[in-house]
């Protein structure tokens, strides 16, 4: 009945856009449907990891422990992908909440940067894997060339905390000024002396004439475990971390 | 007139009604399991000098702690943030008995940042702690009194978390290491962080031998097959920490007598509380909450900075937190609805219902709403010369 009247709208080409949304619209229920039924299912285990470059290396780590996910479902705009295995599932979400949904237990694991783990406050979580994917370096860049003006350094980041901290080990006042983006404009148009953030290639460092200086932290993924999950489902999760610590040796 | 006056600050809560009857009701029944154990009711001052609540190497309780300087000796003064360190000053320096002694207590506490699951800056601590005994007993009883205490609140399906803050404190005295590093490798044990805690060691210019037993530290938490694992692990290190890992065992399977069903977990690395704990540490987990509900440990010695140290150990529970998971709801009472009448046979009659435990509400003159409208479900008529109850 309900895909009847699905086709009924495709049929007309000048509603091709309301028939995505009904797609979308019907995707979003199963996904919520598939969350519901597992978040009642005790047994399953959650993983969450943020899309983009983190994603791509850990799903080459996770085939490598024999977890897959379906291209069907990559494709699609599900942010809870299930795997090949029904006792674990993949959370899609930003970098930055990682830290944030495992603490709170609605994922038992996460994958995450460094870097975001350095810039997180709470607690409740273990971090006990380097899975040394997405590697990079965080450092402090500026106009080659160039001494900073101010007798108090004025410092473009998304990286509050570790950049407070990492000045204030060196005894060294600075003002941060908190961006969420293309900081490397920071230093060119004035607005900051320098700015601190994730260098890899450090490619988009040398086209707008910057150069790194210091070096402040290597980066590079986490495996994140929950503190409760950890000592509450450690007969799953262990064997699990165990693994993806083998997989991380294998080269 | 701004519509954010009636906002309540970040983390501050008040309780409704059916939360806060859920609260009486636990609140009364907790304190009269506890004074069947024989510990006693202290209501600890709201706020107090600095110097008296801070015991304890404990940074975190310090910057959990509200500070304000007192107007009339210019001295510094905190809102409790804990109410472990007011007890045990009460322990030391007021009451000064020399046989054990176990005080419950039971109030709101003030922290600086919001923290766990809900987020809040005032938990309604629950506790209760045991002076003067030092040794398997004392530990026993308060972890028995903890699983007792969630029991009461519908939380059986628990899991205890057992550890001893000894093992870490002897192998880093032991290896010489300072403050500093046992700071910095405290912090990333409690994380679990491998790769630094590895890096970090590395830094400490231990022997390769005790660099392996730090090592392997970290990963000394599971089922009961780790203790064996601990033991075999650190059989080199000193007799003191064999003793340490074979009193939790005795510690858990004394529990585990009273509690059968008990789910168990060690963890040998574990180093949490307010870090003034120095034994036997212990937690409540259960599923669905990310973090621990409950938890306590031994914390020798602490009367030192009050004068007279003993030996102290106990528990503590955020009641507000457990409100929120807790299964056992509060049956809705109802009252009796008597109109508004000075006949003096109806005074008597209200007055006679109420001291049998009934609630009566008197209607007002041209009150708005009716008996349903103030939760009453029966009414006072009047029949035959006589008050009577009638459902509505």
């Amino acid at each position: 009945m309900y895909r009847r009247k699905i086709s009924a709208i495709g049929r007309k080409d000048s509603t091709r856009a309301s028939l995505t949304n009904v797609n979308r619209i019907n995707s979003l229920a199963r996904t919520r449907f598939h969350f519901m039924s597992a978040q009642a299912n005790k047994d399953i285990t959650t993983i969450a990891v943020s899309k983009g470059r983190i994603f791509d290396e850990c799903s080459e780590l996770l085939k490598k422990i024999g977890i897959t996910v379906a291209q069907k479902d990559l494709d699609g705009r599900k942010l809870v992908l299930p795997t090949n295995k029904s006792n674990v599932r993949l959370l899609i979400i930003r970098a930055t909440d990682v830290p944030t949904y495992v603490q709170y237990g609605a994922a038992e694991l996460g994958v995450v940067g460094k870097d975001t783990l350095m810039e997180f406050t709470g607690d409740g979580i273990y971090e006990p894997l380097d899975l040394g994917i997405a590697k990079c370096r965080l450092m402090v860049a500026g106009v080659e060339g160039k001494t900073a003006e101010s007798r108090r350094m004025r410092v473009a980041t998304k990286y509050l905390q570790s950049t407070r901290r990492y000045f204030a080990s060196k005894g060294q006042q600075v003002e941060l000024i908190k961006l969420y983006g293309s900081m490397e404009l920071a230093p060119l148009l004035g607005l900051a002396d320098c700015i601190v953030d994730l260098v890899a290639t450090g490619s988009t460092l040398k086209a707008n004439g910057l150069v790194a200086t210091e070096h402040i932290a290597d980066i590079s993924s986490r495996l994140i475990v929950n503190k409760a999950a950890m000592k509450i489902k450690s007969a799953t999760l262990k064997p699990l971390i165990e693994e993806f610590r083998l997989a991380v040796e294998k080269p | 007139m701004s519509k954010d006056r009636w906002l309540l600050p970040e983390g501050i809560e008040e309780s409704l009604p059916d939360e806060s009857a859920w609260l009486e009701k636990y609140r009364r029944e907790l304190v009269d399991m506890f004074s069947t154990w024989g510990y006693e009711l202290v209501m600890p001052p709201l706020i107090e000098y600095l110097d008296s609540l801070l015991i304890g190497p404990s940074d975190d309780l310090d910057l959990q702690t509200f500070k304000l300087t007192d107007q009339l000796t210019g001295r510094m003064m905190g809102v409790r943030a804990d109410m472990t360190s007011q007890v045990a000053r009460i322990d030391a320096h007021m009451l000064k008995r020399e046989a054990p002694t176990r005080f419950c207590y039971l109030g709101t506490v003030l922290h600086t940042r919001p923290s766990g699951r809900d987020l809040t800056r005032s938990p309604l601590q629950v506790g209760a702690e045991l002076y003067g005994h030092s040794g398997l007993d004392s530990d026993v009883e308060v972890i028995c009194l903890m699983l007792e205490a969630l029991s009461m609140v519908g939380i059986d399906d628990v899991l205890l978390d057992l550890g001893h803050v000894g093992i870490f404190t002897n192998l880093v005295n032991k290896a010489g290491l300072n403050e500093w590093q046992q700071k910095q490798l405290q912090a990333l044990l409690q994380q679990k962080a491998q790769p630094e805690y590895e890096k970090f060691l590395a830094t400490c210019a231990l022997s390769d031998d005790r660099n392996k037993v730090f090592l392997s530290l970290m990963d000394l938490s599971g089922d009961t097959g780790v203790i064996a694992e601990a033991k075999q692990l650190l059989k080199d290190s000193d007799p003191e920490v064999i003793e340490y890992i074979d009193y939790v065992a005795k510690l858990s399977s004394r529990v585990v007598m009273c509690y059968p069903n008990i789910q168990l977990h060690y963890d040998f690395a574990a180093l949490s509380g307010y870090r003034y704990q120095n034994g036997a540490v212990f937690a409540a987990y259960v599923s669905g909450q990310g973090g621990e509900i409950a938890r306590g440990g031994r914390y020798d010695m602490i009367g030192k900075v009050f004068g007279r140290s003993r030996p102290a150990t106990g528990f503590s529970v955020d009641l507000k937190a457990l409100a929120k998971i807790s299964p056992k709801t509060n049956a809705a009472v109802f009252g009796i609805y008597a109109p508004n009448d000075d006949d003096s046979a109806l005074q008597d009659k209200i007055k006679q219902l109420r001291a049998q435990g009934e609630r009566v509400i008197c209607a007002l003159s041209n009150q708005q709403g009716n008996e349903k409208d103030v939760g009453c479900n029966r009414v006072l008529v009047k029949q035959e010369q006589q008050w009577v109850v009638k459902d509505v």
